[in-house]
């Protein structure tokens, strides 16, 4: 491949954001899930390649929706 | 109104403030009221837990499918492009397909572009052109191992490209020849004197295909205007080359084929265009298919990370009861594997419960009745 063009930059990706391990533990809690419940996303995915997630890790995402304005959804960083 | 940012929805806090601003002013224990009304509402007009939510989500599209255009148009001739549209098109998002049948791009364009300088000569640098797009006839002499391309000069002039350039461009990707400028012909000679009839005849297709210029994959471009600005709509897709092209707005150029965008744009990019896509169908169709719908089938293909279609190796192979994937497609076959390991199915689930004529977890049947006894007693 040649030089790699920053995928962040894209009308189709929200803003992706990794969590501090309280905020992980926080969340957990919340919603009284285990981090195996989550919805995952690969460690390979583009939108997370600057983050430097490793797998256990949970991505916080703000997706722009038509309907709330604003929707907070969480993955957790999975191998392939 | 700073602390009901966790209780009400962006949205809705927004739209609120906004009409009280209109309304003037109103005073602290008002504005607490009301949000407090609005927060009740709120909570009242959300789905109750145990709500079959997929099931309405399968009628509501599924209903409205059942009118929708059945076959893709064909503008023979026109220089319109041709899309799949209707039914065919939402199976083919659905199923989570890799290989469409009418890839397409919509490319943006940055300044001085977008306002429509030069935008035929940028769409047209967009466009593949194959060495057989610009030979007039390949012709094999067996005797020498010897193959001529005789090239169209005019086709090569407005493309504005000359023979050194492709001999060039035929050395990168075809090993093994060489090759000999003849002003309105190339010849070329293997470099391995005893080939084949049959190796000779395999080169010569494989010379055919040699990538000359323009972006892979890109066979038709169609500058159109919209609004204000012009873009360029294409047939065939590639949007990891085309955004790495100067003058290409990469913020907002897209293709409608949603396995590329996931590669190249991560997973929740390719959330986004499922739900773009179908409602993009349904909507030119004219029918009327609430949004929450179609993001709901979207989240369900991409929860694992990567995107699986709604067929038996996407997300019904991912449910954990073998009777429920029994139930969808080929029975026999997840019957006798899931005898062979021994799995267990813990009826969990919906459709292994009716299976079995037992009380399905679905609104009042997902409650349990959990009693502590007192001292032990009881």
């Amino acid at each position: 491949m040649k030089k790699k063009f920053k995928t962040d930059k894209h009308i189709l990706i929200p803003k992706h954001q990794k969590l501090s391990d309280a905020q992980k533990q926080k969340l957990l809690e919340k919603y009284n899930v285990s981090v195996k419940e989550l919805p995952r996303i690969l460690k390979t995915d583009a939108a997370i390649s600057s983050l430097g997630a490793k797998p256990g890790d949970v991505i916080k995402i703000a997706r722009a929706s038509e309907t709330a304005g604003e929707a907070i959804f969480y993955r957790v960083v999975v191998d392939v | 109104m700073g602390e009901y940012a966790d209780k009400l929805p962006k949205k809705m806090l927004d739209d609120l403030r906004d009409y009280l601003e209109k309304k003037g002013k109103v005073n602290e224990s008002k504005l607490k009221k009301i949000l407090d009304t609005a927060v009740d509402e709120y909570n009242n007009a959300r789905v109750q837990a145990g709500e079959s939510v997929g099931l309405i989500s399968a009628e509501s599209i599924g209903e409205p499918g059942t009118q929708m255009t059945l076959n893709t148009f064909h503008f023979a001739g026109v220089m319109e492009m041709n899309v799949t549209l209707g039914l065919p098109r939402i199976i083919e998002i659905l199923d989570g397909r890799k290989e469409l049948q009418t890839p397409s791009m919509e490319i943006y364009l940055k300044q001085p572009y977008s306002k429509g300088k030069d935008i035929r000569e940028f769409a047209l640098a967009l466009k593949e052109t194959k060495l057989s797009d610009i030979a007039l006839e390949f012709s094999i002499s067996l005797i020498d191992s010897e193959i001529e391309v005789k090239l169209d000069k005019e086709k090569m002039k407005s493309l504005n490209i000359n023979n050194s350039y492709v001999i060039s461009s035929i050395g990168k990707q075809v090993k093994g020849f060489n090759a000999k400028d003849n002003k309105d012909s190339i010849l070329l000679r293997m470099k391995s004197k005893e080939e084949s009839v049959n190796e000779v005849y395999r080169a010569k297709e494989k010379i055919k295909d040699v990538h000359i210029k323009g972006v892979k994959g890109i066979s038709q471009v169609l500058p159109v205007k919209r609004g204000e600005e012009y873009l360029i709509m294409t047939s065939g897709s590639n949007l990891a080359d085309v955004l790495q092209l100067e003058g290409v707005d990469h913020y907002r150029t897209t293709t409608n084929n949603v396995d590329e965008i996931r590669e190249i744009l991560g997973i929740e990019a390719a959330r986004q265009s499922i739900i773009n896509e179908v409602f993009k169908v349904i909507e030119n169709q004219g029918f009327n298919v609430d949004i929450r719908h179609i993001m709901l089938v979207a989240d369900t293909m991409c929860v694992s990370g990567a995107v699986k279609g709604i067929t038996r190796y996407g997300v019904v192979s991912e449910k954990a009861s073998a009777l429920a994937r029994a139930s969808f497609e080929t029975p026999i076959k997840h019957i006798i594997n899931a005898a062979l390991i021994g799995e267990i199915d813990n009826l969990n689930s919906v459709v292994e419960n009716v299976m079995l004529n037992q009380v399905v977890p679905i609104g009042t049947g997902m409650t349990d009745l959990i009693m502590k006894p007192k001292n032990g007693k009881n």
